[in-house]
């Protein structure tokens, strides 16, 4: 008897063991990349292990639902995750408090201006409305945006993947674009990063100081909190607008 | 351990309950982390073991993205047909979401208790 490769691709692609190993192996290479490199932001772990995997299901012919049938218990915890984010939000009352108003303004002007930017380039751009509705929470942590794209009519998995290019993006040219524009307060610094691009600015604004880490990573968290609030009320606006508009 | 885990499933079934019942356009686990922050809040403290299990999730959180960031397969079509709004909503959009916050961030601060490092 032969072993054909194919053959037997085809019976463990269809066994959910494999979607969830090859999700777990391929997050751990990309660990190990990201290490090496140095930390470099171009080889971010959720990058690497996003593009190996898609590299791998076109290479061997898989399907994503087959893939997502064992990758889907990784997803799940998603939930749970989010839920949990209220343990550091209350870890950081005290720091809250302390330059509550500032922060509340800041937080505020910050994630309008991460909606609207985001609106009005896609469509500037000509992009069509589920576009536009994906792209519009592209600043604020995955699971938040995933979940604000779906109420506002986008496509989460394209969302998910905009979100991790915005937070790189936003990571790699961070610290040298705030030092330009002479922004120089840690606490500053460090907003504008955990607002504009969620926990992967957060990792590289907590390389710079421990201030400037604490206030991106209590960002997150209160932009995930002031977008999902403030996104779809936009939207319904919108289309409470449109419709009296239109009669 | 068990427990605590328990009580975030709890929160974020609770937090859809609500969406769903109320028509809300929010997510319904944001509800739920709502829930659980009114609820230390009312508690005072942190107890340890919920520390301990929100700290094992959010860990890994990136590794929670992968799964859904493989979807992009899916969408390869509408990339390829909306790259130019995608990247520069990436690119302008970032930069400007960046330094707007900054901006007003270090406009408004007062608090100049902590020294620059």
């Amino acid at each position: 008897m032969t072993l054909d490769i194919q053959q037997i691709w085809v019976y463990l692609a269809a066994r959910p063991l494999t979607g969830l190993l090859l999700t777990l192996l391929a997050y751990q290479g990309g660990v190990w990349l990201y290490r090496v490199s140095g930390q470099r932001a171009i080889c971010n772990p959720v990058l690497i292990a996003v593009l190996a995997l898609i590299a791998i299901l076109f290479a061997t012919g898989t399907d994503y639902a087959s893939y997502f049938e064992g990758a889907q218990f990784v997803h799940f915890l998603l939930g749970p995750a989010t839920v949990a984010l209220a343990v550091p939000l209350y870890r950081q009352l005290q720091r809250v408090r302390q330059s509550l108003r500032a922060l509340t303004i800041a937080l505020i002007c910050g994630a309008l201006t991460g909606i609207v930017s985001a609106v009005v380039i896609a469509w500037l751009l000509r992009a069509p409305g589920v576009v536009i509705a994906s792209l519009a929470p592209k600043s604020v942590t995955t699971p938040i945006a995933m979940g604000v794209a779906e109420r506002v009519g986008g496509l989460p998995s394209l969302t998910a993947a905009v979100v991790i290019v915005t937070g790189i993006f936003g990571a790699a040219v961070g610290p040298s674009l705030l030092s330009r524009a002479g922004i120089k307060s840690p606490q500053a610094r460090g907003l504008a990063m955990g607002v504009s691009a969620h926990g992967i600015g957060t990792a590289r604004a907590l390389e710079e100081s421990q201030i400037a880490g604490a206030f991106s990573g209590l960002a997150i968290g209160l932009n995930g909190l002031a977008t999902a609030i403030l996104l779809p009320l936009l939207y319904q606006l919108t289309l409470a607008g449109w419709q009296w508009f239109a009669g | 351990m068990l427990r605590w885990l328990t009580i975030l499933l709890l929160c974020q079934w609770l937090g859809e309950l609500a969406v769903t019942v109320s028509g809300l356009a929010v997510p319904g686990p944001v509800v739920g982390m709502l829930l659980l922050l009114i609820g230390l809040l009312m508690l005072g403290q942190e107890p340890s073991e919920l520390g301990a299990v929100a700290d094992g999730l959010l860990q890994h959180l990136s590794l929670l993205f992968v799964p859904a960031g493989v979807g992009v397969m899916q969408h390869l079509g509408i990339i390829r047909l909306q790259w130019a709004p995608l990247l520069g909503v990436v690119i302008l959009g970032t930069i400007i979401t960046m330094l707007a916050t900054g901006w007003v961030m270090q406009w408004l601060q007062t608090d100049s208790d902590e020294p620059a490092p």
